[in-house]
């Protein structure tokens, strides 16, 4: 028998054992579940941004009756302030109390908007002010219609943004959060199940059974393979409902973000989970019993955690700093900060790769050495298997 | 080159300070049925690990058909460890299946043979039930099916017959007294000496870590000092014959044993000049008995 059919065999049966159990299934639909309430819940609140509130000064204010009636029939709910006295006006803009604010005597109208102008309303506005700017010219006499129609063409309002950014940048935190977070799960959960496979063969002992027949790698590699593929499957499956439903209710743009985004999370799901589920089989064969397991578990879940939580919170504040570049270039962090960061759009190609390389040495290096300390520590039960001596065999 | 021959070569192995096989040696020919006896912690498990390749040995080797035994003669074992193992939360069936294609079988083979081994050891109304939720003696038959599923051409079972009901003994028997004689060796463990007297062609005991006797029950039973049971009314004669001693009188009947190159006929004639003789018989020792000596005997030369 070749070590391709011994493998594919132990990866057959845990794969066909891990997707029949209901733990699976019901681990898939709640995820799922929590998925679709974050996408229903992003676009109740899109809906809320077609209120806005404008702040009017000067001159500016005799145009608040035609820009509510011009917004509304572009479907957005304009409420005017007229904010000629208020010296903080620009203040409100940034704290986000008013959406934008108009100064200035027509023709010459100036937006002034926190990061981005409202489609809907720069538009609004530019036609009330061609609106204006025609009935002036109209009425002083003697030009002609090519002369409406030039002056017309050549106003528009001119927007300010004090923060410019990229438009998309919610949308594309809120995928590399997303992105992270699925990681952050599915490397927890699936290595932790491949602990959990290896103390059960090794508690019932039929491991003495599978070892007269199997080398131990291709036991190991099998199993990290088989449930590999349902943590792949699942978080496919999770991906592919997470971004109909996105599309469907509009959330986000699938085309572009979303398909680039499940692919980097599948390759880095990938490296993280060979990377990560070799050093889970390795520390759960030092002990015997489903009891044990949690004390040699920790130090690796501590890492993932970390990852995450730590990474986090650094990408949310600023996603190219230092700390969190360097982190999502080491092995341990890479699969978690690196889809995050790249799913934000800031990480450049050469440190992608680096990652990606980096990570494939380590992944290396974990199996050569997470092979040897299984394949010696895996006969011996009873008393928790020290791992220096696991290593030095 | 020797067919079909099991041949463990002067295997030892220690585990820090206690040394569990000394040099142990001992084979398994075509169509035999070795039965493998030894006080507790006197290494035979040890030794079955080591030929299965789950162990390593310190120094020496198991010979399958005179080739050092590798992963593929290993896989061409069955065997049934001591601490019984299967996964227990996968199905009967399923779970044969799987052994018989890890042991290089193809699907529909493995099935055929899976449900083979289920109707012959009387599973199959458990065949799709979980093995945690069967009995132990279930379990136990379902790993002899293990063992066989994959139609070895070795067998190697440690202590098989432990925890079965009578009519699981004799099953287990039936099967294999039957395996033995399509040419299969079959090497077992077993703490139930008077199964392995009835059932083996050959016996070997360990006694701390070495094998110290080992051939036919026949033999065994004949080797050591003659002993001769008499029933007749006097005993005194035996006191006048030389290299003759009473180690047991009980009433008329006296036990007596032999030393060397007496011969038994003079015995006799002695016994019927003093005397009417009501029996007159060689007593072999049952193989608990031998067992017993050896093992007594080795634990105070060690
Ligand atoms: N993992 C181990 N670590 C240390 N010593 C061991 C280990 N396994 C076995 N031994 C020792 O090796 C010796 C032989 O043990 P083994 O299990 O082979 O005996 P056995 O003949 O199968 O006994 P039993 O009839 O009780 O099953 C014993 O002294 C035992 O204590
Ligand atoms: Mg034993």
């Amino acid at each position: 028998m070749t070590s391709a059919r011994a493998v594919s065999l132990v990866a057959k049966r845990e794969f066909v054992a891990k997707v029949r159990t209901r733990s699976f299934l019901i681990g898939t639909a709640v995820i799922i579940a929590v998925l679709a309430g974050y996408v229903v819940l992003q676009s109740v609140l899109f809906d809320d941004q077609q209120r806005s509130v404008v702040g009017l000064s000067g001159q500016a204010t005799q145009l608040a009756d035609p820009l509510k009636e011009k917004a509304g029939a572009f479907g957005i709910e304009l409420e005017t302030r007229d904010v000629t006295t208020a010296g903080d006006a620009e203040q409100q803009v940034r704290d986000g109390s008013l959406d934008a604010l108009v100064t200035g005597a027509p023709p010459a109208l100036k937006m002034i908007v926190k990061d981005s102008g409202d489609q809907m309303l720069t538009t609004a506005l530019n036609d009330v002010l061609r609106q204006q700017v025609l009935i002036a010219q109209l009425a002083e006499s003697g030009t002609t219609p090519q002369e409406v129609a030039q002056s017309l063409a050549g106003v528009s309002v001119d927007v300010t943004a004090l923060e410019p950014v990229d438009p998309q940048r919610g949308q594309r935190l809120a995928i590399g959060l997303i992105v992270a977070a699925l990681l952050y799960y599915s490397l927890l959960v699936y290595g932790t199940m491949v602990a959990q496979g290896v103390v059960e063969e090794k508690s019932s002992r039929v491991v003495e059974i599978l070892l007269a027949t199997l080398r131990p790698w291709q036991l190991l590699l099998g199993k990290v393979i088989g449930l590999g593929a349902v943590g792949l499957l699942q978080l496919v499956v999770i991906s592919t409902v997470g971004l109909g439903l996105s599309s469907a209710f509009d959330v986000v743009d699938v085309s572009t973000l979303g398909g680039a985004a499940l692919l980097t999370g599948v390759l880095w799901y990938l490296l993280g989970f060979f990377l990560y589920a070799t050093v889970f089989a390795a520390a759960a064969s030092l002990v015997s019993r489903q009891e044990e397991l949690q004390s040699v578990l920790t130090p690796i879940s501590m890492t993932i955690i970390v990852a995450f939580v730590a990474g986090i919170n650094l990408m949310i504040g600023s996603p190219s700093g230092t700390t969190v570049t360097v982190l999502s270039l080491l092995p341990p962090f890479a699969p978690i900060l690196m889809p995050g960061r790249m799913a934000l759009g800031v990480a450049p190609a050469w440190q992608v790769l680096l990652a990606v390389v980096l990570a494939l040495l380590a992944i290396a290096a974990i199996t050569w050495l997470g092979g040897k300390v299984y394949a010696n520590a895996v006969l011996r039960t009873g008393a928790r298997v020290k791992l220096r001596e696991a290593l030095r065999l | 080159m020797p067919e079909g021959v099991l041949e463990v070569d002067r295997i030892s192995k220690r585990y820090g300070e206690v040394v569990a096989l000394r040099d142990m040696s001992f084979d398994v020919r075509a169509g035999e049925l070795f039965g493998f006896v030894g006080s507790n912690g006197a290494g035979k498990t040890t030794a079955m690990r080591i030929a299965l390749g789950v162990l390593a040995a310190d120094s020496g080797e198991v010979r399958w058909n005179g080739r050092t035994v590798d992963l593929d003669t290993r896989r061409r074992i069955g065997y049934m460890p001591e601490e019984r193992g299967l996964y227990p939360r996968m199905k009967v069936l399923d779970q044969l299946v799987y052994l018989a294609e890890l042991h290089g079988m193809g699907t529909n083979e493995a099935h055929t043979s899976a449900e083979n081994w289920i109707a012959r050891l009387g599973l199959r109304d458990r065949r799709a039930d979980e093995v945690q939720r069967l009995s132990l003696g279930n379990q136990q038959r379902v790993q002899l099916a293990a063992a066989l599923v994959h139609e070895p051409d070795v067998l190697v079972l440690d202590e098989p017959f432990s925890g079965l009901d009578p009519v699981a003994v004799d099953v287990m028997s039936q099967v294999l007294r039957e395996k033995a004689s399509s040419g299969v060796p079959v090497v077992f463990s077993s703490h139930q000496l008077d199964l392995v007297e009835r059932l083996c062609d050959r016996v070997g005991i360990v006694s701390a870590g070495a094998m110290v006797a080992s051939g036919t029950v026949d033999e065994l039973r004949s080797g050591g000092t003659p002993r001769l049971v008499v029933e007749s009314p006097t005993t005194d004669w035996a006191a006048t014959l030389g290299g003759v001693r009473v180690i047991e009188k009980n009433g008329t009947r006296c036990v007596l044993e032999l030393a060397d190159g007496v011969d038994d006929q003079a015995v006799l004639h002695a016994a019927l000049a003093a005397g009417p003789v009501h029996e007159f018989s060689r007593q072999r020792p049952s193989l608990t008995e031998l067992f017993r000596n050896v093992v007594t005997t080795e634990s105070r030369s060690a």
